[in-house]
């Protein structure tokens, strides 16, 4: 017991400092994906390549994006069911648009040209998230059934659009002004897949929003001790709307990619995308209890998910065995995890105060003997 | 009428005893050393202030806690509890200060709890039906065993607490704080059974605020004193002046009122507030109070558990809703406000749970500091990181924080940097009103001298000081005057040159001293 006295844990003020403790948190994720692809290479000699790892960040970058969503509404202690199905209706709607609209009173077919479509397809992800925001902030339903309905019911308004087929015929028609919808999904930035940069680019924002910004301490104190962050004068029901909007904006931009790459926009597309994203978040380090994560570890989860799931596919693994494997590593992390903040929680309570002003009386024999142990 | 300190009881009759019992948590030493008996079938009164070790005490003789040295006798024979169910084996039971019920069960469920009376199929439910209801009759109470306890309100709620202790047969039962929300005539009852166990054999440990009520019922009274027992005697041999002197003892220097300045305009003024209940049953916890308070001044509070001072707090700083009145600050009416715009208008408010209300436990020390203060360092959106360096470095030097410049983690203070934590955390947002709240609840002496010193030199600088507290020798010290709060009234006002035995008096605390 003595050893836990001589150094308190460190957690930075700035939490993009280079401290060993967060190093070594974020660690086990970085050396997870190491690991993989240095299994895979020796496995395949297809793995280890530039295009191959573009190829599989660009699968990647779908799960990314909604698990940086999904990062910021864990951080504030919720779960945001709702993303698998967002990003369905997302591409349902985006498909839709791009059919052209017909109105009936003017007897006119519009068909709006790409930017429009992707800014009401990301107000559209922005509305439903600000739905369970609105039930879960000012209603007080819980997150996780409040999202669990509203996955439900966006998914069913995707299927009622689609009549449950498929819209096939994303490409667009340049006479109508309406082309260029595969960009995001096909064409390279310098060699990179439009998805993967704007995963960068969500991720930079987002690491800059939570390092930098209030709302980002607004977050991780209101995910930390709600209570506390109120009383201090943080406007907790408004950074928990935020977050689940976010969350929505994230999985629209998703949907976009993905119905981009496929070039078809399916009701039925993101099932379960959404415990994918968590599983991205968990394995990143963040708490489910809220307040302790980052941007950083979540894409290192987005990338231990996706580069061991395509690296099974290479080697001829059957998909059945791909989703034990994976579960596997959820399982582990989520233990980690817990071993990790458990022994954190007893250093801290343990050393009691290293530089705690010291009592005047001469019980010293107490001061390290046995510590409040209750046994109930 | 001869107090003897720290020397045991000599006499023969004890049932159990509590040899140099000490316990520390952490750098916090609650019990120092205590020596302890209880008579076989009498009734002993453990008389203390908050804080002064009783609860840990009777946690430890009955298992929930395990002592960090000394011994515990009973029968004789050195005895070690790894649980509380150990000492129930041996016939030790107690009634807890708070209430440990399942609220979606009913009566029987909980007064049956953990210890079942199994059959071959199952559980009895019939026969733990029928003994509920024979408890409750000697209880003279009319509740039926079926009754959900969250049904129940607030006195039946303990008195099925006092219930269970009941069911268990035990020979040793000790009740902290058993009368809290009983009224008058439930304590009679309450009395009458104690009288009944005792008459049987059954010893009894007894705890309450309520010096007088507690008179009635004790054989032996024991008084505790930070962590230490101060004085024992016979209860014929003593009376409430004895055990008030005993109980608050010589005055560990906490300071005097700061002076040297005149005080400024009033900057709050609570007109008629009223704040309803919250869980619903319309009754008031602050029922008309007004109170005003000038720049400069430093204002405590003191009244016993439930008289409405963390309501009242709590209302003004805009946690909890007023069903009535106005809070006024330097003139302003902010009783529509949110928590971050009274903040703004220069109010703010330390809450009495720093674990619960005021720390995040997940950020550093500096994030803590920094967090009521904001904007005071966001530039076009972005947090600059040397503003938000420059106040944690501020708050620390003001509040006089031992750390290493904020990085180290919450959990890492003792509790009186901590409650530091809390205090500079709102210091920092320039306030011109602090209400603070029990603020010097499990923190150690010297901590919380400072933490008065500091509030006085802020007081001389022209904040409006309102502090609660719950001990009598606290109301003593900064506070130029002392608002005595009882059922959600101000009972009475004093000046600084009150005595102990008045302020007391006026809390309902000891009625005819």
């Amino acid at each position: 017991m003595a050893s836990s006295v001589t150094t308190p844990p460190r957690s930075g003020l700035f939490p993009d400092g280079f401290e060993l403790g967060r190093l070594l948190l974020e660690g086990r994720a970085f050396f997870a994906l190491i690991a993989i692809i240095v299994v895979f290479s020796f496995l395949s000699p297809y793995y280890f390549s530039v295009s191959n790892f573009l190829i599989m960040s660009s699968h990647v970058a779908i799960y990314g994006i909604l698990a940086i969503g999904m990062l910021l509404v864990i951080l504030n202690g919720g779960i945001d069911l709702s993303v698998g199905s967002t990003l369905g209706l997302a591409g349902v709607v985006a498909g839709f648009l791009m059919q052209g609209v017909t109105l009936n009173v003017l007897g006119v077919v519009l068909y709006p040209p790409i930017w429009v479509v992707v800014l009401l397809v990301c107000a559209l992800g922005a509305f439903v998230g600000l739905i369970n925001g609105i039930l879960i902030a000012r209603f007080k339903v819980p997150a996780f059934v409040a999202t669990l309905g509203v996955m439900y019911v966006a998914r069913g308004f995707a299927l009622l659009m689609t009549n449950g087929l498929t819209y096939n015929n994303l490409g667009g028609k340049a006479e109508l002004g309406n082309a260029g919808f595969d960009w995001l999904g096909f064409n390279r930035l310098a060699g990179i897949p439009i998805g993967v940069i704007v995963l960068v680019v969500l991720a930079l924002i987002g690491s800059l929003v939570l390092n930098r910004s209030a709302f980002g301490r607004w977050l991780y104190s209101t995910g930390g001790n709600e209570r506390a962050a109120e009383l201090s004068g943080v406007p907790v029901k408004k950074v928990q709307v935020t977050v689940y909007m976010l969350s929505g904006i994230c999985a629209a931009i998703a949907g976009l990619i993905l119905s981009s790459q496929l070039t078809s926009a399916g009701p039925t597309a993101g099932t379960s995308y959404e415990l994918t994203a968590i599983a991205a978040v968990v394995i990143g380090g963040a708490a489910l209890t809220g307040g302790r994560g980052n941007i950083r570890g979540t894409l290192l989860g987005a990338f231990v998910i996706g580069f061991l799931s395509d690296g099974l596919v290479i080697i001829g693994i059957s998909s059945y065995w791909q989703t034990v494997f994976t579960g596997a590593v959820i399982v582990l992390a989520v233990l980690l995890n817990a071993v990790q903040y458990r022994r954190r929680v007893k250093k801290t309570t343990e050393t009691g105060g290293p530089s705690a002003s010291l009592q005047s009386n001469g019980n010293g024999q107490t001061a390290s003997a046995t510590h409040g142990k209750i046994a109930s | 009428m001869k107090p003897l300190p720290a020397t045991p009881p000599t006499s023969g009759d004890a049932v159990m005893s509590a040899r140099n019992i000490a316990k520390s948590y952490g750098s916090v030493h609650a019990l120092k050393g205590v020596n302890f008996d209880i008579h076989r079938g009498k009734v002993t009164t453990l008389f203390g202030e908050n804080g002064a070790g009783k609860s840990t005490l009777m946690k430890i003789l009955s298992g929930v806690v395990t002592p960090t040295s000394g011994d515990i006798i009973l029968d004789g024979e050195v005895v070690h509890f790894s649980s509380a169910s150990d000492a129930r084996d041996c016939g030790i039971s107690i009634i807890h200060q708070e209430l440990s019920l399942a609220p979606n069960l009913s009566v029987r469920d909980n007064i049956f709890m953990g210890r079942e009376i199994r059959t071959a199929t199952g559980v009895d439910f019939a026969e733990e039906a029928r003994q509920a209801k024979a408890l409750m009759a000697d209880l003279e109470e009319d509740i039926d065993p079926m009754t959900l306890v969250e049904d129940l309100r607030l006195g039946q709620q303990q008195i099925v607490e006092i219930a269970r202790a009941l069911s268990v047969d035990s020979r040793i039962l000790i009740m902290d704080e058993p009368t809290s929300a009983l009224s008058a005539t439930e304590v009679e009852v309450l009395f009458k059974v104690i009288r009944d166990l005792t008459s049987r054999g059954v010893s009894i440990v007894y705890i309450s605020h309520h010096l007088e009520e507690a008179l009635q019922i004790t054989d032996y009274a024991v008084v505790l004193r930070d962590g230490a027992m101060t004085a024992n005697a016979e209860a014929k041999d003593i009376d409430l002046e004895w055990i008030v002197r005993n109980m608050v003892g010589e005055n560990f220097d906490l300071g005097s009122p700061p002076t040297g300045y005149a005080f400024g305009e009033t900057a709050l003024s609570i007109e008629d507030v009223s704040v309803t209940d919250a869980s619903g049953s319309g009754y008031s916890v602050v029922d008309h109070l007004s109170l005003d308070v000038k720049a400069g001044e430093i204002v405590c509070i003191y009244g016993l558990m439930g008289a409405g001072r963390t309501e009242l707090l709590e209302a003004v700083a805009g946690r909890m809703p007023l069903s009535g009145g106005r809070v006024i600050v330097e003139g302003d009416d902010i009783a529509g406000l949110s928590i971050s715009q009274r903040i703004d208008r220069g109010l703010v408010l330390v809450p009495e749970d720093r674990q619960r209300d005021g720390l995040v436990q997940t950020m550093s020390v500096g994030q803590n500091l920094s967090l009521a203060s904001i904007a005071a360092f966001t530039r076009r959106m972005l947090m600059s990181r040397s503003g938000e360096q420059a106040v944690v470095d501020e708050a620390i030097g003001k509040v006089h924080i031992k750390t290493d410049g904020g990085r180290a983690a919450i959990g890492s203070l003792s509790g009186g940097n901590q409650q530091k934590v809390v205090i500079g955390k709102m210091l920092a947002t320039n306030p011109r009103v602090i209400l603070l709240d029990e603020p010097s609840r499990g923190i150690d002496i010297g901590a919380k001298a400072e933490v008065f010193r500091l509030l006085s030199e802020r007081a001389a600088k022209g904040l409006a000081v309102v502090f609660s507290t719950s001990e009598v020798a606290e109301c003593l010290s900064i506070a130029h005057r002392i608002v005595v709060m009882r059922r959600g009234r101000i009972s009475a006002q004093f000046g600084a040159d009150v005595s102990k035995e008045e302020i007391m008096a006026a809390s309902g605390e000891a009625v005819h001293v």
